[in-house]
This record gives structure tokens, sequence and C-alpha cells, in this order.
């Protein structure tokens, strides 16, 4: 990222940040607050959790009693002893594993309640972020900062976590019972795996790169296998069929080749972890035979003692797996939490705001300049002012920056400059429940749920009765349209409407729209797949609706400039001229007059 | 859409292996590996019990009571356990690399199947099958099939470490073997009735992870919408009712699990207490040595973990079961277009004929992979007896209201949907007859909606065919694409990312003209294929088409949907369609005095320009006097 003066100038939020710069410990705290079910009763958890893992090492401790005081007792095999001990173990046994019930149960509660929230928490800052942030991301990668990442903390808690508590406290143990039993032996075994310690740093690294290329690869795998679904139309229209299985082929390979180097750098780093214990295993025997040759040891001791090194060593070897887990959840609890914590650059005022003022909207544009993030200025100096209650068409070429005003002026970004004012309150000031409901923009894509019509419709104006939907259709000339559907309202779409035209998906749209009854309209070229006749039955309708309210429409059809009481002209990012159609037609080589010379060549 | 329900573990019990036998078959080295490394790895974890055991035996025990022990005893110990410790570990490479490249090979070529499938089946299936279904059948369905290749070796190995077990407990005592003959079947009994109570809360948690990964999917990207409509609040509530049932589920699976775990881990752990308590008494009777309890003892601490692999494996068999019935679903899926073996003729003109073609989207409008596909349910009908004749070198026009079925027909005069009856002929042959590929050798379609690959531009126009880059030029200029090509950073080569995000829609919609042009079709269907294009810029592109095919002195034949009076006014003939019939055919002029329909939508905005005139001129007259020109 280039860090010129002009770009640090501008501080609006280019992309999610990732929290690099926090450590795990301040992830980990941050985490916590944010979901605080995780930390509630977590001592309790834990104390339990000991409690368990006291289970384990209740078995070498009988082994020994056993073998020492029992079977080589001094006066022959004491069964009755045994017995007693067995009995003893055997409730304690018990008791551990109801502990370990609990602690099962606890952790997922709280895990599953605190993620829930994290996740919730996520979901609704997405929608918060501005609309340059959510474009600056892949949409899979906003996604999976709500599902997959906050499943690999699930995962993590609910096991690894716990494993990793466990492991620790059976390290702990082990080592403390070991010392118990043999100073000697147990150097002996600190001395196997000091190196096994200090290798399994690298290990991790080394795996955490593997399963860093492996995400990447799935990444470009999916995005490949997607073409052969989304674009069917075009390589069947193309007959490059071929061309598009290889291209999968590739990516395909790809990721098989990442997952098996990451598998195999996985079964390293365990296998070196068992060689060791092995090692371990024949270093305490060795050893511990020669200190039981000596007297220093008994050979129950020495049993018990092969028994803990078993417990000392599974830890460690499955360490590197629960260990890459934590990293994976870290990096997963980053993500998150770097998407929590993502200022979100267009906020809603909330409380501290005011409420749009009544009436038809007056529209103020106010010397204002606006660059998208990292790019050259689109636009300079616009000073536009819309009387309440007017028909306003802002034509202009591709890219001249029509759409751009019209995010600035329903607030789906804000000015870098200068001010955008509706009915003369600044837009930065207007609560957004009472901006969205009387300010509208709707963009020539407009996306349809895999729900049927109505409910699509409904999405609108929740709770619309059915009779209401059908008259906005009757009164948009849609009415036709409608019965010719085989299941009318309550027709399927499909997933993003893939059952509906193009130009029909662009109906249900301007349906929704006109549900809404709002005081300033903003069409963004809404009606382009939509035939002539339609269109300008539909306009006329909207029309008729927007009578004493504000309506501006983007169009590069000019029937639209034609019709309205004021047309804005905008060139290269400024506005080059305004006024009545008539007017701009008569200011000769004017760009108005241009494209107008060349529409009407095309539609007369 | 009503969500697979996982079959119980019993109930899949059979598919299930025969699926695992088409892993077999399809990897069988890898897979041979995995199961004799894993074979190793159950034989030496017996071992290690029996070679300590041994060793304390014959050594540890006489060292003790000797107070003496001497260097070859230490190397016994060292190389005895050695070999144990090694050959261990070169089974448990061998199986988890095993295992590891098998399931990946697996999935990779299940990948590239299900893929293959997609790019075989007509489009008259994928408009039967939701996008994401289809994505994640490549994806998620693949992987869940085979994910039981990762334990299974290890079972396999587990079933040799029982079987070599109970033997050495047998061959040791008969009493200690008994306690193992109990224990170990009571585990994997308690294994199997965790999983029959686990599996079905699993699934139903998998199943509300997929849904809430659906609503968040969905919700972005409506994400401008949900903005510019204030919906946020009622979209968190969408997404935050299934999370919550997530939760619920997902706590549900957690108290199974807090039950079962410690009673899993539990009765290996009282078997070991059996072993010493019955193990003294066999010692005060005198059948055996402390050496061999020890061992037996040990035995049980060291079978007690794999055991489990059981239970992920029958766990996983519902699962591969449902990920199979999804996969072999596509694999399967008949419906495959049928091919003659003739070629549309190298020179010819194009000419395209319908004959009362009819044509229907089959209803229910989608289906689930889960079932096996019922071809044909009888959906709404589009098209209804169409005819067509559109002469070689002639453009025609295609008119019609929103909804009409224009698309409809050009997908079916490139034989992209096969109608339900009548036929579709270019240049005389019947497109059934044509040989795969044959068809887009000699006819082209613009789509209304343009798909771009991840790909350079140039690769996005030659699509990998025989052209150089002055062809590439010269489209991208016909196109009235060169300009915007060349501005940016890497021109032809610059890459357009996912679909062409990082160019705007008219800038798209160039590129796909391009790639239309670039192939000198004799059929050309554009179908609404400018109108993200500004009226100057697609002035310039019918004039570079036209001055194209002139350059060239061919007859093509052109198919437009269009509405614009510039477009409709080149064309020879234009054809009015209306819910999917073909109302009238004629001339422009022709159709404008006998089609009334027709009429209105193309002088709609003349006409509605005209309304507005004599409204505003009705008003004006009474406030001020306006220029009339
Ligand atoms: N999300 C974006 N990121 C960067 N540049 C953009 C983005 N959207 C639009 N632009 C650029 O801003 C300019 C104006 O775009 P836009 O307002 O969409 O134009 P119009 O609507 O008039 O076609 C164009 O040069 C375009 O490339
Ligand atoms: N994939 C589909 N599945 C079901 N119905 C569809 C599908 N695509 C289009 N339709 C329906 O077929 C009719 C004609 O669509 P289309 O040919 O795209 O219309 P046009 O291009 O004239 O706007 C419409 O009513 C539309 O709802
Ligand atoms: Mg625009
Ligand atoms: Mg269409």
């Amino acid at each position: 990222m280039s860090t010129s003066t002009e770009e640090r100038s501008d501080t609006r939020t280019r992309h999610l940040g990732d929290t690099e710069s926090l450590g795990t410990w301040a992830i980990l705290r941050r985490g916590l607050t944010l979901s605080p079910e995780l930390g509630r009763g977590f001592s309790i958890t834990l104390a339990l959790a000991l409690v368990a893992t006291l289970g384990q090492v209740l078995v070498p401790i009988a082994v020994q009693q056993t073998t020492d005081k029992g079977i080589l007792a001094a006066g022959g095999p004491d069964v009755g002893l045994v017995l007693r001990l067995v009995i003893v173990v055997g409730l304690a046994v018990l008791l551990t594993s109801v502990a370990s019930y609990a602690v099962n149960l606890r952790l997922f509660r709280s895990s599953e309640s605190g993620l829930a929230t994290l996740r919730i928490k996520g979901f609704r800052q997405i929608h918060d972020l501005s609309m340059l942030t959510q474009n600056a991301e892949r949409r899979g990668s906003l996604v999976s900062r709500v599902t997959s990442d906050v499943d690999q903390i699930s995962k993590f808690v609910q096991s690894s976590g716990l494993t990793l508590i466990i492991s620790s406290a059976q390290i702990l143990i082990a080592t403390a019972l070991m010392l118990f039993y043999s100073p000697e032996l147990t150097g002996v075994v600190w001395v196997c795996f000091v190196p096994l310690f200090l290798l399994l740093r690298k290990f991790q690294a080394r795996i955490g790169r593997a399963y860093l290329a492996v995400r990447e690869r799935v990444g470009d795998m999916l995005g490949a296998v997607s073409e052969s679904v989304v674009g069917a139309t075009t390589i069947r229209a193309y007959g490059v069929e071929d061309r598009t299985a290889e291209r999968i082929d590739v990516a395909v390979e790809a990721h098989r080749r990442a997952a098996i180097t990451a598998q195999v750098r996985t079964v390293s780093a365990f296998v070196s972890g068992q060689v060791v214990a092995g090692v371990t295993t024949i270093a305490a025997l060795g050893v511990g035979t020669i200190l039981a040759a000596h007297g220093r040891l008994t050979i129950g001791e020495l049993v018990a003692f092969l028994f803990l090194v078993n417990l000392f060593t599974q830890p460690v070897q499955t360490a590197t797996e629960n260990l890459n887990e934590l990293q994976n959840a870290v990096a997963g609890w980053r993500r998150v939490i770097g998407l929590i914590d993502t200022p979100a650059d267009v906020p809603d005022p909330g409380e501290g705001g005011v409420d749009l003022p009544p009436g038809p909207v007056r529209v103020q544009l106010q010397d204002v300049g606006f660059a998208y993030p990292g790019g050259a200025a689109v636009l300079h100096d616009i000073d536009l002012d819309i009387t309440p209650g007017s028909r306003v068409a802002i034509v202009g070429e591709t890219g001249s920056g029509k759409t751009t005003i019209g995010k600035l002026l329903t607030r789906l970004m804000d000015p870098l400059t200068g001010s955008v004012l509706l009915s003369g309150v600044d837009v930065r000031r207007i609560r957004f429940s009472s901006l969205r409901s009387r300010v509208v923009l709707v963009p020539q894509e407009g996306f349809l749920f895999d729900a049927s019509l109505l409910e699509n419709v409904r999405f609108a104006r929740p709770g619309v009765s059915e009779d209401e939907v059908l008259l906005a259709f009757a009164t948009l000339g849609l009415g036709d349209w409608l019965d010719g559907l085989p299941g009318g309202l309550a027709t399927a779409v499909g997933q993003r409407g893939e059952s509906l035209s193009a130009g029909e998906r662009q109906l249900v749209a301007l349906v929704r729209a006109y549900l809404t009854e709002p005081d300033l309209l903003l069409l963004d070229e809404a009606t382009s797949a939509v035939d002539p006749a339609t269109e300008v039955r539909i306009q006329r309708a909207l029309e008729r609706l927007a009578a004493g309210r504000t309506s501006i429409a983007i169009a590069h059809r000019l029937s639209t400039a034609e019709a309205a009481d004021e047309v804005v002209v905008v060139d290269r990012g400024r506005i080059v001229q305004r006024g009545a159609h008539e007017e701009l037609v008569a200011d000769k080589g004017s760009v108005y007059a241009r494209m107008h010379a060349s529409w009407s060549a095309q539609s007369s | 859409m009503p969500a697979p329900v996982a079959p119980s573990t019993a109930r899949a019990f059979g598919p299930a292996l025969r699926i695992i036998g088409v892993g077999f078959r399809r990897e069988p080295r890898p897979l041979a590996v995995a199961v004799l490394g894993s074979f190793v790895y159950g034989v030496m974890t017996v071992f290690t019990a029996r070679v300590i055991g041994h060793l304390v035996g014959t050594i540890v025990t006489p060292a003790v009571r000797v107070h003496q022990i001497t260097s070859a005893q230490i190397w016994t110990i060292v190389w005895e356990l050695g070999i144990v410790v090694l050959l261990n570990a070169i089974g448990v490479v061998c199986r988890r690399v095993g295992a590891g490249m098998a399931y990946y090979n697996l999935i990779a070529h299940y990948r590239r199947q299900v893929t293959r499938q997609y790019l075989r089946l007509p489009l008259a299936w994928h408009h039967r099958h939701p996008s994401g279904q289809l994505l994640s059948n490549a994806n998620a369905d693949v992987e869940a099939t085979w994910s039981i290749f990762q334990p299974l070796p290890l079972a396999l190995g587990v079933v040799v470490m029982l079987v070599v077990g109970v033997v050495e407990m047998l061959r040791i005592d008969v009493w200690l073997a008994l306690i193992g003959v109990l224990v170990f079947p009571t585990l994997f009994a308690v294994n199997a009735v965790f999983r029959s109570k686990m599996s079905p809360r699993a699934t139903r948690a998998q199943q509300l992870r997929g849904e809430v990964s659906e609503v968040a999917h969905e919700s972005i990207e409506a994400a401008l919408v949900v903005k510019a409509m204030g919906r946020e609040e009622q979209e968190t509530e969408r997404f935050a009712e299934r999370t919550n049932e997530l939760r619920g589920a997902a706590i549900e699976v957690g108290r199974v699990m807090g039950i079962f775990e410690p009673v899993i881990d539990a009765i290996p752990t009282f078997g070991t207490l059996a072993v010493l308590a019955v193990g003294t008494a066999r010692v005060q009777a005198g059948d055996l040595s402390a050496a061999d309890v020890v061992q037996v003892a040990y035995l049980f601490a060291l079978l007690a973990f794999p055991v489990r692999s059981f239970g992920w494996v029958l766990a996983g068999l519902p699962v591969t079961l449902v990920g199979w019935t999804r996969i072999d679903n596509v694999l399967s899926a008949q419906g495959s277009m049928a091919y003659g073996d003739r070629a549309l003729p190298a020179d010819g003109s194009g000419a395209l004929s319908m004959r009362a073609v009819d044509f229907s989207y089959e209803g229910g409008g989608t289906s689930d992979l889960s079932s096996k596909d019922s071809a044909s349910v009888g959906g709404a009908q589009v098209l209804h007896g169409v005819d067509l004749d559109l002469a070689g070198g002639s453009l025609t026009a295609v008119v019609g209201p929103t909804g009409s079925g224009k698309s409809t027909l050009t997908n079916v005069a490139l034989r992209l949907v096969d109608p339900d009856s009548g036929e579709v002929l270019v240049d005389d042959v019947r497109l059934a007859d044509v040989r795969r590929h044959g068809i887009p050798a000699a006819a082209t379609l613009v789509s209304q909606e343009t798909f771009l690959f991840d790909d350079t531009v140039r690769g996005n126009v030659t699509l990998g065919g025989p052209y150089d880059d002055a062809d590439v030029d010269r489209a991208l200029r016909i196109a009235q694409a060169r300009d915007f090509v060349d501005a940016l950073t890497d021109g032809l080569d610059t890459r357009v990312g996912e679909r062409g995000a990082t160019l705007s829609g008219g800038q798209r919609q160039r590129i796909a003209l391009a790639r239309a042009v670039i192939r000198s079709p004799h059929l050309l269907v554009l179908d609404d294929a400018t109108s993200a294009v500004d009226p100057t810029v697609e002035v310039a592109i019918l004039d570079g088409l036209r001055a194209e095919a002139q350059r060239r002195g061919s007859r093509s034949t052109t198919l437009v949907v269009a509405y614009r009076l510039s477009t409709i006014s080149l064309a020879d003939t234009v054809v009015y369609v209306e819910r999917g019939r073909v109302v009238d055919t004629g001339t422009h002029a022709e159709l404008m005095d006998r089609c009334a329909p027709y009429a209105r939508i193309v002088s709609a905005y003349a006409d509605d320009a005209q309304d507005r005139a004599d409204a505003k001129a009705a008003a004006g007259q009474d406030v001020q006097p306006v220029d009339a020109r």
C-alpha cells in the first residue's frame, strides 16, 4: 500500500482491519470482551478441568501401588489391599468423569453462546460498513468472517482449547509425579524432550505457512469452479467447455498439491514427536533399570514411571496439532475482530441526529468533491440545488460520475469535501431510520432473494398486505405481466432471481421502490433492461406517485431527460449544463446537444 | 427447500461400504500403503507393551534382584524397543500420508468429474438447479463423501491391533484376556450407541451451519439493496434467528458428547483396575508374574485411545452417504444433448429458420440434488409455435415486451437449449444434427447478462482461439473498447478480476462484444448487448459491425434483440413477439402500420415526448410563451 501524503490524508477505510498489530493475548482479551459469555464462570470450568485431569494420573498410581504394595508385597501378593485400592481409585475415576461431563457441557454452552453473539455482531457490522468498504472486499471473504472464521474459533474452544489446558495440566502433574518417583529419571525425560519443544515452533511455522497456501488455493479453486456454473450460457455459446475444464483442472491440481504438502508437514511433525516419545521411553527404561539395579527405584515405581512418560508424551505429540488449531482460531478471531473494530465511516448519527424535515425534499450539493479511495478525483466542485417537488434527470457519458452523485445524495458514501444537504440539513446529521425510509435509491441491479415474488416485494415494506402489493403492480401497469406468471405473487424467483428475465428483475425492484412511497426517489438506470412502453408507463406512474415529491432519474435513455423539469448534464465529474431540456438542446455544440443528436438519430 | 436428512448409521452401513469400495478401486496404491502402514502400526502398538513386559521380566526384575546390570542388557533394551518404535513410526507415516494422498486425490478427481459434468450437461439442467447448490456440491459434498478415508485406515489398523492384543492377552492369561474381551466390545458398543445418538444432532448442526452461511451469503450479496432500503435490522434478525438455532443445536451436540466422552474414557480405566485386581489374585495363585500383569495393564492404556477411531468411522458413514448421493445424482444426470455429426457449411451465410418451436422452462423452479432428477415436471411454456425465417445475410430485429421470451428465443436459436418440439435450422442444417462444438464455430451469441472470466482482457476476447494481437485489436476497436483497454495498467494483459469486477458494466459489455466480433460468425445474435453503453458509443459500434461485414465481403446474418429505433431501422425484417408468440413479421414500416402493440413499444419515447410537449405547451400558454421549435 502506498503512503503518499495525498493518500494518507484520506482517512477513509479502504480495507477491513486485520488487527495485525495486536498480539495473541490482545486478540484473546478483545475476543473475551466481545463475547462476555466465554469468560463467564471460566474459573469454575478450569477448576473442574483440573479435577478431570487428575483422573488421568490415577491409573499410574494404582499400577505402582499394586505392583509394590500388592503383588510384590513382603508377605506375598495382598489381594485385599489391591481390592480396596481398586475400589477407591474406581470411585475417584467416577468423580473425575462427572467433572469431565460438566466441563464439556459448560464449554459448549459458553462458547456457543459467546460465538453466536460474535457472529451476530459481525454480521450487523458488515451491513453497517460503508458501501466502499463492503466493495473493497470479496463477498466470500466477508461471509467467511461470520461463518468459517467463527467455526474455527468454536472448534478450538470446544476441543483443542480444552485439550491444550488439560494437556498442560497433564504435563505439569505428570512432571510433579515423576519428580516424586525419581528426579533423575525426570531429568532424563526432559532432556529428551527439550529439543522437540524447540523444534515445535519451527514445525508450527512451516505447517502454518502450508495451510495458508491451502486456503489461498481453495479460494482460487472455488473461483474457477464457479465459472463453470455462473458462466454456463457463455461457455456453451462459445464452445469453450474444454478450455474452462483445463482452467479448473489447473486450480484443482494446485489445491491438491498444496493440501498434500500441508498433510506431509503435519505428519512429519507428529511422527517426530512420536519418535522422541519412543526414545524417551527407551531412555527412561534403560536409565531406570540402572537406577533400580542400584536400589534407587522400585520396580513398581519404574513401571509407574513408564505410564507417566506415556502421559507426558501424549500431549506433547498432539501439541503441534492443537497449537495449529490455536493459531487458526487466533487468525479467525483476528479477522472477526478486525471486522468489528473497523470504524463505520458512514455512521448513523442515531440518537444525536435529527429526522429529515417533513414534506418534499430539497437537495443541495455544496462544493462537493469525491474520489474513490486510492483513486483520482471523480467529482469536482459540484454545486447543485434541486427544488423540492421537482423532477430532475441526470445525464452524461458512462463513467462521468452520475452514479457517484446518486450515492452521495442517498448517503451510501460521504463526500470528501463539501457537503450534501437534504431540506437544509446536512445528511450526516440525519438519522438513518428517517433517511432510509424517506430517501430511496433504486440501483440498476436490484437484488432478489431466493423466495417468492411477494416476499421479495415485501422486503421494501414488511407487513404490507397482498392487496396493496397487487394494487402496486396494477398501478405501475404491471398487472398483465403478473397475471402471465405461472404462480402470480407466489412465483418463486430462484436464487438471485435466476428464474426471471433481466428486465423482470428490474420490474420487481421498481415495485419495491413504489411501495416505500419515498419523499426523494432516485432511479439509477433502473429501467435499462425494460422495454420502452413499459418503461414509459412505469415512469408515468412513478411521476404520479412523486407528484409533490422530489425525484431524480439517472438515465442514458434521453427520453427521461425530455420529460424532466430540469436536466443536469455531468461530464468528467463536473456539472457542465443544467436547465430545461429545450434550453439545453438549443445550445448548439454543447455536450447535451451532442448526446441528444445521437439519441434522436436512434429513436426516431 | 427440504434439506436431506442423514440416514441412521445402521441404514448407511451397506451403501457406505459400496462407496468405500469405489474409493479403493480409484486409489488402490495410496490406500494399500495406508492400510498396510496402519497394520504395522497396530501390531507395533501391541508389541510395545509386549516388549516392555518382556524387558521388565527378563532384564529389569533380574537386574534389581542381583543389584547389577550389564551393558549388554542395556543394549537389549535399546534395540528391542528401538525397533518397535521405529517400525511404529514408519507405520504411522505410511498410514497418514497414504490416507491423506488418497483423500486429496479422490476429492480432486471427483471435483474434476463433477465440474466436467456441469460443463457437459445442457443449460436446461442448469436452469433447474440453483447455482449455490451446484457450487457446494463441487466443494462440500465432494469433501464430505471422501472424508471417511481419513480415519478409515486407522480403524482398520485398530482391528488388527485388537486381534493381536487379545491374542497377546490370551497368551499371558485367560482370565485377564477375558477382561479385555469384555472391555473392548463394550467400548465398541458404547461408541456405536454414542454415534447413533450423535449423528442426527451433528447432522442437524451441520445443516444449520450451512443455512447460517447461506443467509449470510445472500444478505451480504444484497448489501447495497439492504443499505439503500435501510433493512439492516431486519436482515440482522433473520441472521440472528438462524444463528441462535445453530447455537441450540451445537449445545445439544455438546451435551451428548459431554456424557459419552467421559464414559468412553472411563471404560478402559475400569478395565485396567480390573486387570490389577484379578492379576494380583492370579499372581497369588502362582499362575502369573508381576511383569505379566503390568504388560496387560499397559496394553489397556495403549489401546484405549485408538479404539475411538471406530467412532469416527461410524460417524462418517452417513455423511459419506449423503455426499455421495448428491455427487452421484450429478454424475449420473441424464439429458445431455445428443449431437449429430454434421458441420455447418464453412461458406454458409447463417440463414436461420425456426419451425413451430415450443419451449418451456421446467416447473417447480429448481430441484434438489439429493433426489434423483425428475426431468420435465411441465412448467410454464415460454415459446409457443415460433416460426422464423432469417434470410442469409439479413439483419433481423426482435422486439417485444419485457419477459416475452426474447432471450429464450436467442438461446433456442443457438441450441443452448432444445425446444420441446419443433426444429431450428441454420444454413438448412438441423441444429440437432450438428456435431458437438459445430454451432459455436459458426454462430455466436452476446447475451444480455455479460459474463467475463477471471482472466486477462486478451484471454476474455480470444477464449484460447487462434487469434493474434492484431485480430484482438481490431475486434476491440469495432466494439469501441480499444481506448479504455489501452488506458488499463497492463493493456491487453490486465486481469479483469472475478466476473470482470474491475470493469464497469458498459466496459464489460464491450469486451463481450469484441469476443463475438473476433470470431467473424456467420450468424451473430445480440441480446440487448449494448444496454449499458451510451447512445453515441452504440452508434459507433453498429457502424463498426457494418463496416467489418463489408470489409470481409461475407454475407453474415444478424439477429438483434433491440428497442432502439436506430438499430431497428437498420433491420431488413422486424419480428414482434408477445407472450412467447410471434405476433407479426415484416419491415419496420409495415409493422408500424398494422401492429399496434409494436408501434406502441417502438414509438413509446417519441409519443411520450409528444404528450409532454403538448401538456407543457398547454400549461405554458397560460404562463409564458415557449420557444417552440
Ligand atoms: N467502486 C469504485 N472504485 C473505484 N472507482 C470507481 C468506483 N466506482 C466508480 N468508479 C469510477 O468513478 C468514475 C465515475 O463512475 P460512476 O459514478 O459510476 O459513473 P456513471 O454512473 O456516470 O457511469 C468512473 O471513472 C469509475 O471508473
Ligand atoms: N431460468 C428460468 N427458469 C424459469 N423461468 C424462466 C427462466 N428464465 C426466464 N424465465 C421466464 O421465461 C419468460 C421469458 O423470459 P426471457 O426470454 O428472459 O424474456 P425477455 O428476454 O423477453 O425479457 C419470463 O416470463 C421469465 O420469467
Ligand atoms: Mg452509473
Ligand atoms: Mg431478455
